[in-house]
């Protein structure tokens, strides 16, 4: 057996890679890399402002190196044919993240607010409890197909999770968008974040159930195949819900986020273009209907459409104008190409949500556009490597719920980056991971983390041979 | 700060942003580039002569004895493909563990298949290393080629193992 497996080495890397090695020393490399990199940018940021190392880079370094540590011998322990790339591409966004968002603190400008505060030991904090949810999944969820048994029940708890923040008492609505729930004593948490893993769960379920009545029961038009009525229910149903989410909500992202997850798991499981027309239609249609009458999404119409001219329009004083847009453009404009360098520039200037939402206008203007470059492919890495985890699965839930979950995360990635840098109208979302927000980084750790456990499932070699019956009734001694 | 001091470390942090890229996308090149999807149509037309001339040349029971022989190492198959059916492409490779296949989720293979059981088909190396698919009393059968199997028997290198829509062959 030996020999047939050293003959099987030279041309393995089929896809599924079944039988690689783990590679989990690739992992901790990268992972060291991972954690070298954010220490680098921390002591280029005091050195750029104060001249001088900062005193907190041993924490720091000290801080995300624990964590990556933490990870590491968990995957190893617990998933130990996971993917190698995943946990140090995730760790690296963290690290930098956790950087711009000290680099921000350290600004006079954001001092000088009154709602100032500093985020960065905050971000680190979350950063440990996303890791201790990351720990826990990876622990606990031994084998992904068990989620296959909560369909229904995921659907009632995303339900839950995005009705919650619209429950007079507990919902905060602030600047506009009711999105977060507010629990006395430990903060504001922003329950869609999480709603977003468990619906890929009920979504990945649902269709591996009715992916057949989808795709065959359908009549022929104009090229297109359309679906029977009753088959078209369910899309119309989250169409109405995510709908819902933008009107009493006013979030655009979280529905489009949804929306956009459906139609993509919906095309993976059916196979069929139409859905994707169908489901571009009806986003459109829906998005253009709300903006016709709600007043929070028109306002980020036009800040989309004519930047400057809100700008202008903000700076006399009228309300409802936002000079953000504007800004975070120029921030891009300044960095040019390679950048001002970390630490010089004057991204600050944002103001409000600077480290949060606009945070990638930082990284423009200080890495320029080779350092958002960088920034966007690593996101794509790791949409890369869910796929990947995707086609090796072999079974169809997982199949279907690792291509939601980074499905899901890279239209996340695309709704933010896309809105800050103009492309589309600008939503409240956070860049997963380098973002200041304790739900986004916590949920995308998990996320993460069922990725992991779908990877390590689909990547391990097979149990170890059965006892074989005919093996144990004759015993032959060959010379 | 010099400026001079500064410039450096911000191309140096630049260049080392990117070399983790590059690193990472090395880490994941043989998955990218290494898929056998051109190479899988020339070795089958190199296999399926082969084999079509071994057939021929011994009937079955002779040709197993021989292979697990002489010529075991080179002919034997190291990996199984599904070539029909909704998991077309996977690939498994055969380390002498056995391999179930059925609707169940804990099948090494998962069958999204209303003509497949829960328990459907076992395959499995014997003492020789010779692989065996035996069916597990499914209601709609496994065919090895055209007949429809009664009791374990060996398979073929190349020869279409038939559940439902999904069809799978061993490889080498």
């Amino acid at each position: 057996m030996s020999s047939t497996s050293n003959t099987s080495t030279h041309h393995t890397s089929t896809i599924g890679a079944i039988g690689a090695p783990s590679r989990r020393n690739t992992e901790l490399a990268l992972l060291v890399f991972a954690v070298v990199i954010p220490v680098f940018a921390y002591a280029n940021v005091g050195l750029a402002i104060n001249d001088q190392v900062p005193s907190g880079l041993l924490g720091y370094g000290l801080g995300l190196g624990l964590l990556a540590a933490v990870g590491h011998i968990v995957v190893r322990k617990f998933a130990p044919y996971a993917d190698p790339l995943m946990l140090p591409l995730a760790t690296l966004l963290n690290g930098i993240g956790l950087v711009a968002i000290w680099r921000l603190d350290q600004s006079e400008r954001l001092q000088a607010r009154d709602t100032f505060v500093e985020a960065a030991p905050r971000q680190l904090m979350y950063s440990a409890m996303g890791l201790a949810l990351f720990v826990a999944v990876l622990i606990f969820l031994k084998d992904h197909r068990v989620l296959q048994r909560y369909t229904y029940i995921s659907m009632a708890l995303s339900l839950f999770l995005l009705l919650l923040p619209l429950v007079p008492g507990l919902g905060a609505n602030i600047y506009g968008a009711k999105i977060w729930i507010s629990i006395p004593g430990i903060g504001t948490i922003q329950p869609g974040e999480f709603a977003k893993i468990v619906i890929a769960v009920f979504f990945a379920g649902y269709l591996m159930v009715k992916r057949d009545a989808l795709a065959l029961a359908s009549r022929r038009f104009m090229g297109l195949y359309l679906p029977r009525g009753r088959d078209l229910g369910p899309i119309i149903v989250v169409w109405a819900m995510s709908i819902l989410i933008l009107v009493f909500e006013t979030d655009l992202g979280t529905s489009l986020l949804f929306f956009g997850m459906f139609v993509v798991m919906l095309y993976v499981a059916t196979e069929r273009t139409s859905w994707i027309v169908f489901g571009l239609l009806m986003s459109a249609a829906g998005a253009v209907g709300v903006a016709s009458f709600e007043p929070h999404v028109q306002q980020r119409v036009q800040a989309w459409l004519d930047p400057m001219g809100e700008y202008l329009k903000s700076k006399e004083g009228l309300i409802g104008h936002s000079e953000q847009s504007a800004e975070a453009l120029w921030a891009f404009g300044s960095g040019g190409v390679l950048g001002t360098g970390l630490g010089q520039g004057n991204s600050d200037l944002i103001g409000f949500a600077a480290n949060s939402d606009f945070i990638l206008a930082t990284f423009g203007e200080e890495l320029g556009l080779a350092g958002v470059m960088a920034i966007l492919l690593i996101y794509g890495l790791i949409v890369e490597r869910g796929v990947r985890t995707a086609l090796a699965a072999r079974d169809p839930f997982g199949k279907l719920l690792a291509v939601g979950l980074s499905g899901a995360f890279a239209l996340q990635v695309f709704v933010v980056a896309g809105g800050v840098m103009g492309l589309i109208p600008l939503t409240g979302m956070t860049l997963p991971f380098v973002a200041y927000g304790g739900s986004s980084v916590i949920a995308n750790w998990a996320l993460v983390g069922i990725l992991l456990r779908i990877s390590d499932t689909a990547r391990r070699p097979a149990p170890s041979p059965a006892p074989n019956p005919d093996a144990e009734m004759t015993q032959v001694v060959r010379p | 700060m010099s400026e001079l001091t500064l410039t450096v470390m911000r191309l140096g942090f630049l260049a080392v942003l990117w070399l983790f890229v590059i690193v990472a996308v090395q880490v994941i090149r043989s998955d990218l580039f290494g898929t056998r999807v051109t190479q899988r149509g020339s070795r089958r037309e190199n296999a399926r002569p082969q084999q079509a001339a071994r057939q021929q040349a011994t009937p079955p029971p002779q040709r197993q004895q021989s292979s697990s022989g002489g010529r075991q190492r080179r002919g034997a198959p190291t990996k199984l493909v599904v070539s029909e059916g909704t998991l077309t492409g996977t690939t498994v490779a055969l380390q002498g563990q056995t391999i179930t296949l059925g609707r169940a989720h804990d099948s090494t293979i998962v069958l999204d298949d209303d003509y497949a059981s829960s328990r459907h088909a076992r395959i499995y190396p014997d003492r020789d290393g010779q692989w065996i698919v035996e069916d597990l009393g499914s209601t709609n059968g496994t065919y090895l080629d055209r007949n429809r199997l009664t009791t374990p028997t060996p398979i073929p290198l190349g020869a279409p193992i038939r559940i439902g829509k999904t069809v799978i062959e061993l490889r080498k």
